[in-house]
């Protein structure tokens, strides 16, 4: 590659800090609301690992949504029915999850999440592929069919599963908590955090750092010319539409683990949480989706606490 | 000399509207062909039509000897053909150098035909790595013919050339006689 000077670039448009900030200025706000520093502390540990969840499964609808135009009701069907097919691996190997060792729980949890992501996004093919593909750019019929897909899958869950609800106890060496001196920081809100920051990097660098990247986001402006440069965008659109699903598939499974327990109705109680992200995150924007994520997950955990508080 | 692309009795619907009512043209290989006509003549809707944009409802679109009247898009963009739309179209939020290689899509780009290209585009070197956005209307120009030239095409259709006609007429006779360019229909609104 010729050696081309940057230093003639055009200035750079300054980049407004304010929503990276807006999570930090939040959670800092609530500090003296709060008044305990150990509980602020062990709060925005919380909120950080269950907006961390939220933004896995948010991150493949804002995708979807800006890439291929699609109002997908029915994203919450891949969150339920990720975290049943978590069930499939972790329940029959119960006595590994309940061993005492970090090693052995997460030789279950891994196979488990790879399970949900695959059984999600291969719901994803068909729903696009059935769903979807008749009723694009046709927003209100997209409502209609994903919603209505929404409601097939939770039935199909209620009668394949029964309507009990499922325990999905933790794993036991994520149960309990770090103590630094007052602070209680949960283990598994630790791993959501990591597993969070992972996919939003791996995120990042697949669409800064390759070709399917560049075409993602190219596509996401101008399908229409991406086209005419000769790439055939529907295959992408159904391969981002596989991967969205399989994220939420994964948050379905790590949101289970968090309450301990999977229903039929998770992803559709999820749905209006998710939807409410990608808005506030922008569509198809991923870092908005997360910084979205991180902003309601702070208002949900301080809001429970004020509810207990006035309560 | 034959035509390297030929449409005949060529109609196109949008919607309920007819907007082209049966185009005869030929593209002669190894010439510039240009496409004149007053505003909503159907100048774009041609264009838009040849690169399947708009599918014809009838008629017969040829290239190479091809039918490519049913063919989607990106078949016809991979049969060599550049497209410089009335938009322009670039990808604000991607920098210079990587709407370039999206446009370059057999390989990493030629260092050789970049050169060529920023003899006549040198803005696109000095801007490589800035926002395709943040460029002037003209750079953007500049930025949506690179791209239908950065790897060999068979023809390039210009839809979007106004200001740079001078520059255009350049590149297309250089590139006419230095490259297997064979046909570029450049269209102006003036």
């Amino acid at each position: 590659m010729t050696d081309l000077a940057a230093s003639a670039a055009l200035p750079k448009p300054s980049r407004d800090m304010l929503p990276v900030l807006l999570p930090v200025i939040l959670a800092l706000a609530m500090l003296p609301l709060i008044g305990s520093p150990s509980s602020w502390v062990t709060l925005t540990v919380a909120s950080l690992a269950m907006g961390m969840m939220i933004f896995i499964m948010a991150s493949g609808l804002t995708l979807v949504f800006g890439l291929m135009d699609v109002l997908n009701f029915g994203h919450g069907a891949f969150i339920s029915v990720g975290a049943y097919a978590a069930t499939l691996v972790l329940l029959p190997l119960a006595p590994y999850v309940q061993a005492d060792s970090l090693w052995l729980n997460l030789a279950v949890l891994a196979p488990a999440a790879v399970l949900s992501m695959a059984v999600s996004g291969a719901l994803g093919l068909v729903v696009e592929r059935v769903l979807i593909l008749p009723v694009y750019g046709q927003h209100l019929k997209q409502i209609l069919m994903t919603t209505g897909g929404l409601i097939v899958a939770e039935q199909a869950l209620y009668a394949l599963w029964g309507p009990q609800i499922i325990p999905l106890p933790l794993p036991t060496s994520l149960r309990g908590s770090f103590i630094i001196g007052d602070i209680a920081i949960a283990k598994y809100r630790l791993l959501a955090m990591l597993v969070g920051l992972v996919v939003f990097a791996s995120i990042q660098l697949v669409l800064n750092r390759t070709k399917i990247g560049l075409l993602i986001r190219a596509g996401v402006e101008n399908r229409e010319m991406v086209e005419a440069l000769g790439y055939r965008i529907r295959r992408l659109f159904l391969g981002v539409f596989m991967v969205g699903s399989g994220l939420a598939g994964l948050g379905g499974v790590m949101w289970a683990l968090y309450r301990e327990q999977v229903h039929a109705s998770m992803g559709n109680d999820l749905t209006v949480l998710v939807f409410i992200v990608v808005i506030i995150g922008g569509l198809g924007s991923i870092g908005g989706c997360f910084i979205g994520a991180l902003l309601v997950a702070a208002f949900w955990c301080r809001s429970w606490r004020w509810s207990r508080i006035f309560s | 000399m034959t035509d390297l692309l030929t449409l005949a009795g060529v109609h196109t619907h949008i919607g309920r509207y007819h907007i082209l009512h049966g185009i005869d043209f030929g593209v002669p290989e190894g010439q510039t062909t240009m496409l004149l006509g007053r505003n909503g003549a159907g100048k774009t809707t041609t264009l838009r039509t040849i690169m399947g944009l708009w599918p014809a409802s009838s008629g017969r679109i040829s290239l190479d000897g091809q039918s490519i009247e049913q063919s989607p898009t990106p078949d016809i963009a991979r049969l060599g053909v550049g497209y410089v739309p009335e938009s322009m179209a670039v990808f604000s939020d991607l920098t210079v150098k990587e709407n370039l290689i999206l446009a370059a899509r057999d390989g990493p780009l030629d260092d050789t035909r970049l050169e060529w290209i920023f003899g006549f585009f040198p803005a696109l070197r000095r801007f490589w790595l800035s926002r395709a956005g943040a460029l002037s209307g003209g750079q953007k120009q500049m930025l949506s013919i690179a791209r239908a030239i950065v790897e060999p095409r068979n023809l390039v259709m210009d839809n979007g050339t106004i200001v740079h006609r001078g520059e255009m007429a350049a590149l297309a006779s250089d590139a006419t006689l230095q490259e297997r360019l064979l046909g570029l229909s450049l269209e102006t609104h003036q």
